[in-house]
């Protein structure tokens, strides 16, 4: 911080200098702009958490404590058991159904972290009073969360310390987008311009689903 | 006049210039019945009321506003997509818009948690981390930075024409294509703050985090935000909306609308990804064998046939314009190829105006419709060879559960009534 203000203080003295308007000119004047972040102000929004656990705040949460915290918080939306009410999201359930016509895919079955958890519930939980829990009850509900997806048993206490020990099924489900090569025949190709293909045939239409919103619907006139 | 058997006549300047085809072309523009005794059109010989009467003077409309008459030209949600209006998104009305710009009001939305309204006096950006200079930026401060730039770019949501994985579902561009807008955007590169703070050798990583009621977050690779992000305070030459950032936001050109981060408020260099909510859970790709892509940041080639279209019925036989628009994460539209009979035979569309890497383009075909059934679709090739693929060729590669990134060709079916219909043809 003090090497900050020295910079700044640098560049009030070269103002001063005849030669000063020519130095304005050049974006090395930016460090009279921003002011240094003080410690208590990063500690205040860097609140996230990584997979290696880089982030973690002190503190601890058992399967019991985090079921209270969930009941009364997340229990309207989520479900008591994370099964999702009306459209809001399934949490649990949906193991090995990654390849099913209908997959669910859920904290037990689909998400790679334990970290990612953790990180949302305490950033954006509960819905419409974010970062409302202290971090006991962020450990806690994560806890619970990993038992309703079989990942733990109820005497589980997750901590900053064991939080790295516990991993979720999904963890090698995922690999970096490989369109270039897995799809490179969608490149270079020569477009057809004429007798493409021999005959076209309507394989589906919306009118069957009949799902687009209502006041869209109505057929025109035509001259 | 050549044509086809699939009810589309060429339509060139030539025929409808020529001795022969001048009867035609007036007639089928409805220029005059052609009978004597018609009644005169009382929009001409009858003085109307804004032809006679004074009308608002200047300042009775200080923010101005479109005409009443275009009050359906407004952004729509589909209710039962999502549990809560507040974590939703609303639809750019393609069908109604023009050109390549898209009006601020009418730019489509997508909250995690409704829109975040910021005093800018007290919006603060802070650059943390793996940094010489953890440093507190104010709005102020950023339009004191030299480098300041302009530059148009399409975003585009992952999810847009997500519903149609299995079939067509929606019937109307507005709700299958409606999650992308093309704006003007004014700010300063982000290039030139992260060298203000001096990124550390070992950062390699950014997480960009929102101030709204989500703190939504996005893990974003060095190399991009130092090639031509940028954080931008105005859209379309003001201020950005609420709904799209207000004060300010980050714009990842090409990329998935997700990483643009809203109401911006932090960015964090590290030295891995971070692997939050938005890029585990969500807005990675699921494939047939149940495994999932990550980090599918670029929008590929795509295009859409916004008129005629669902909500754009033909409602004139003979001349018609058919109109549409083209965008590539990857780099410029190069041509955008149009077919009426499903596939079977395509022409070149015209380019109708500014052709800007990692922005819409505006595409139109001319053509006379003679009121048979038409299948119309549109096929767009960008600077790097990529070719729009069919939605089949995307479904042999990636299933049907991927929900994200569906740049697959669109099928309209015209009815001989004009009325027009989200079809998928073999």
């Amino acid at each position: 911080m003090s090497r900050f203000r020295s910079l700044a203080s640098v560049a009030a003295l070269l103002w001063l200098l005849p030669a000063a308007p020519a130095l304005a000119q050049q974006p090395i004047s930016a460090p009279a702009l921003g002011r240094p972040a003080l410690p208590a102000e990063i500690a205040a929004w860097d609140i996230d958490v990584r997979p290696d656990g880089l982030g973690l705040p002190p503190g601890k949460g058992s399967v019991r404590e985090g079921e209270r915290v969930f009941t009364e918080q997340c229990a309207a939306c989520h479900g008591e058991f994370g099964e999702g009410v009306g459209r809001w999201p399934a949490i649990a359930g949906g193991r090995g159904s990654l390849n099913d016509d209908i997959p669910g895919k859920t904290i037990g079955s689909y998400w790679p972290f334990v970290s990612t958890i953790f990180d949302y519930v305490r950033r954006a939980k509960p819905f419409g009073n974010a970062q409302s829990l202290a971090p006991n009850e962020v450990y806690g509900v994560t806890a619970f969360l990993l038992f309703l997806n079989d990942v733990v048993d109820d005497t589980f206490v997750l901590t900053r310390e064991n939080f790295a020990s516990v991993r979720l099924p999904n963890a090698g489900g995922f690999y970096d987008d490989d369109r270039e090569t897995a799809e490179r025949h969608f490149w270079g190709r020569e477009p057809c311009m004429r007798n493409c293909k021999a005959e076209v045939k309507v394989l589906s239409r919306a009118r069957v689903l009949d799902v687009t919103p209502e006041d869209q619907k109505g057929a025109p006139k035509v001259d | 006049m050549s044509g086809d058997e699939n009810g589309v006549v060429q339509f060139g300047r030539r025929r409808f210039l020529g001795a022969t085809g001048a009867g035609v072309a007036a007639s089928a523009l409805g220029l005059g019945t052609g009978r004597a005794d018609a009644a005169p059109d009382p929009a001409i010989v009858e003085v109307q009321d804004w032809a006679r009467f004074l009308g608002d003077g200047v300042a009775v409309r200080p923010y101005g506003k479109p005409s009443g008459f275009e009050k359906h030209v407004i952004r729509r949600d589909v209710e039962w997509l999502t549990a809560s209006r507040a974590s939703s998104v609303s639809f750019t009305p393609l069908h109604q818009l023009d050109g390549i710009i898209t009006p601020s009001g009418l730019c489509f939305e997508r909250h995690h948690a409704g829109i975040a309204e910021i005093d800018p006096a007290k919006h603060r950006l802070m650059v943390n981390g793996l940094v010489e200079r953890q440093t507190v930026y104010t709005l102020e401060d950023l339009k004191r930075f030299p480098g300041r730039v302009s530059r148009i770019y399409f975003l585009e949501c992952a999810a847009n024409s997500g519903m149609e994985w299995r079939g067509a579902q929606l019937n109307g561009c507005q709700f299958t294509h409606g999650m992308i807008h093309n704006v003007m955007y004014t700010g300063i590169p982000l290039k030139t703050l992260l060298e203000h703070c001096g990124v550390k050798a070992n950062g390699k990583w950014l997480l960009a985090e929102g101030g709204d009621a989500s703190s939504m977050t996005r893990s974003l690779p060095l190399d991009k935000a130092m090639k031509d992000c940028l954080v931008v305070w105005a859209m379309n030459g003001e201020a950005l909306r609420p709904e799209q950032g207000y004060p300010m936001r980050l714009v990842v050109p090409g990329w998935e609308g997700i990483m643009w981060v809203k109401w911006l408020r932090r960015i964090e260099v590290g030295d891995q990804p971070w692997h939050h909510r938005e890029e585990t859970s969500k807005y990675t790709d699921l494939l047939a064998d149940g495994r999932a892509r990550r980090f599918t940041w670029i929008m590929d080639a795509k295009s859409v046939v916004t008129d005629p279209s669902p909500q754009a019925p033909l409602r004139h036989k003979g001349p018609a314009v058919l109109s549409g628009i083209a965008w590539s994460g990857r780099g410029t539209i190069r041509r955008v190829d149009v077919t009426f009979d499903g596939g079977r035979n395509w022409r070149r569309a015209r380019i109708g105006g500014p052709v800007l890497p990692l922005s819409l383009v505006r595409f139109y075909a001319e053509f006379e419709w003679n009121g048979k059934e038409l299948l119309v679709q549109s096929r767009a090739v960008d600077d790097t060879g990529y070719v729009q693929p069919t939605k089949d060729e995307l479904r042999r590669v990636r299933g049907t559960n991927s929900i994200y990134h569906n740049n697959g060709i669109q099928t309209w079916l015209v009815r001989t009534t004009g009325e027009t219909e989200n079809v998928e043809v073999s």
